[in-house]
């Protein structure tokens, strides 16, 4: 009886990980600003959103992914509503993504991604610039864009693997 | 022609309408929720307002609990860093306390000629409350700088106040809640101080960079600015104390830019000063 509560509570943990990382990573900013990189930050949370609304939309809920971005915006000292709309945009581009996809596979995924947050950092830069009035840097958001489109294939891969080898096991089991 | 735009269309009102089995609300909604948040925040709606002080006390209480693991790997990280560093500046450091004691009884002299000399020409002194508070998190996002501390409009913290690590500047107070504040640090991009540039007294502003370093800007005479010079607060404008240590000019001859090396690391602050100057009647 006891097993089996705690391979439900593991089953429940395994299915909201991808939640709890979003939390976690929008708390936390997991871009290893403490190697003092000067070239080097990308954005975790653009990843995890598109991956798992384009491969496991019902494990990442939108009000969730709502929520996360003001939280975002809290954390970053943005306008309030702007990283929630930015996520949301993301989400639509994945969602269409997967409408429009008959054979999936890993390299269109990130090209498609490429494509949308570069449309959706420009986006974020203009109404940073021109409507919030904040000084921001462009080199900056490139670097962020490079590196989170070439995380995307590390990430993508770990997903899938965590996906197939633990929630997948452990739900059959 | 006609059916693959179809297609796209139907793909697109899918994307934006239709709601997984777990999901509450389309996307279109809650895109339109973004958009009202957005809108009213701007306008400073009084419920936006409480909606944002409400997820900013949450934010920044569990945000300090989240970024535990990440501070614990970042600190193991600069104890072995600084453990290589330490045999060397040990041997710098005992030579310069040697230098610093003999420059510290003349400075003790010099401060209190200076007070004598203050009262006879009927200037003003300055006093001093310092709140010390703890940092909370240091989102040093690459696009913003700032850090978010422990104390609030509870401890009487209070827009504009001057932030220092020991004697250095690091920034100021630009969002004050009941619990917790946000500080603008010096390296912001938005953060622009009057300073003052020693020896020469050259008058400047200083601008962050979103980097770890300053620029010197708005200076008439950039060419009596030296590598080595000492960058102290102003004053003017009234916006901080005059004399307040900030940093040291490095200078490239590679490059113009009047570069400024911050005496305090902003990525190492764990305790700051908050403190406000007052004007303080003379004896």
């Amino acid at each position: 009886m006891t097993g089996l509560r705690n391979k439900n509570f593991i089953k429940i943990i395994l299915s909201k990980t991808p939640i709890i990382l979003l939390f976690v990573s929008v708390l936390n900013d997991y871009d290893f600003n403490h190697l003092g990189l000067k070239y080097f930050s990308f954005n975790f949370s653009y990843i995890l959103i598109f991956y798992y609304s384009l491969k496991k939309s019902e494990s990442l809920g939108y009000t969730y992914i709502f929520i996360a971005g003001l939280f975002n915006d809290v954390v970053i000292g943005t306008p309030i509503g702007l990283s929630s709309l930015i996520y949301l945009i993301l989400c639509v581009a994945a969602s269409y993504l997967r409408n429009i996809t008959l054979r999936p596979s890993l390299l269109k995924d990130c090209i498609f991604f490429l494509f949308t947050i570069l449309i959706i950092n420009s986006l974020l830069f203009l109404s940073l610039k021109f409507i919030f009035n904040y000084e921001l840097n462009y080199f900056d958001q490139i670097i962020n864009i490079t590196f989170t489109f070439l995380f995307y294939f590390l990430f993508s891969n770990l997903f899938d693997f965590f996906e197939s080898y633990f929630v997948s096991s452990n739900n059959a089991g | 022609m006609e059916s693959s735009r179809d297609d796209f269309v139907i793909a697109l009102r899918s994307a934006f309408l239709k709601k997984g089995t777990q999901q509450r609300f389309s996307l279109l909604s809650l895109i339109f929720f973004s958009i009202i948040f957005l809108i009213l925040g701007s306008f400073n709606f009084k419920i936006i307002n409480y909606v944002k002080i409400g997820i900013t006390e949450i934010v920044y209480r569990s945000s300090f609990v989240v970024s535990v693991p990440e501070n614990l790997i970042k600190e193991s990280y600069l104890t072995i860093q600084n453990h290589n560093k330490l045999y060397k500046e040990n041997e710098n450091i005992k030579s310069e306390l040697e230098i610093l004691k003999a420059k510290d009884l003349l400075n003790e002299f010099i401060i209190l000629e200076n007070q004598r000399l203050k009262n006879i020409v009927d200037d003003y002194l300055v006093k001093s409350d310092t709140i010390i508070a703890k940092v909370l998190s240091d989102k040093g996002s690459p696009f913003l700088r700032s850090i978010i501390i422990n104390k609030g409009s509870k401890h009487k913290i209070n827009l504009g106040m001057v932030v220092m690590d020991g004697a250095y500047l690091v920034g100021k107070v630009v969002e004050a809640n009941y619990l917790s504040s946000r500080v603008l640090l010096l390296s912001d991009l938005n953060s622009k101080i009057p300073v003052i540039v020693e020896p020469n007294a050259v008058f400047s502003i200083l601008s962050g960079t979103g980097k770890n370093h300053g620029i010197i800007q708005y200076s008439k005479k950039y060419e009596d600015i030296k590598n080595e010079s000492v960058i102290y607060t102003s004053g003017a404008g009234s916006l901080f104390k005059a004399g307040i240590p900030i940093g040291r000019m490095n200078i490239n001859n590679l490059s113009d830019e009047k570069k400024v090396e911050f005496f305090s690391d902003f990525s190492q602050l764990k305790f700051v000063k908050v403190v406000s100057f007052k004007k303080s009647e003379n004896k």
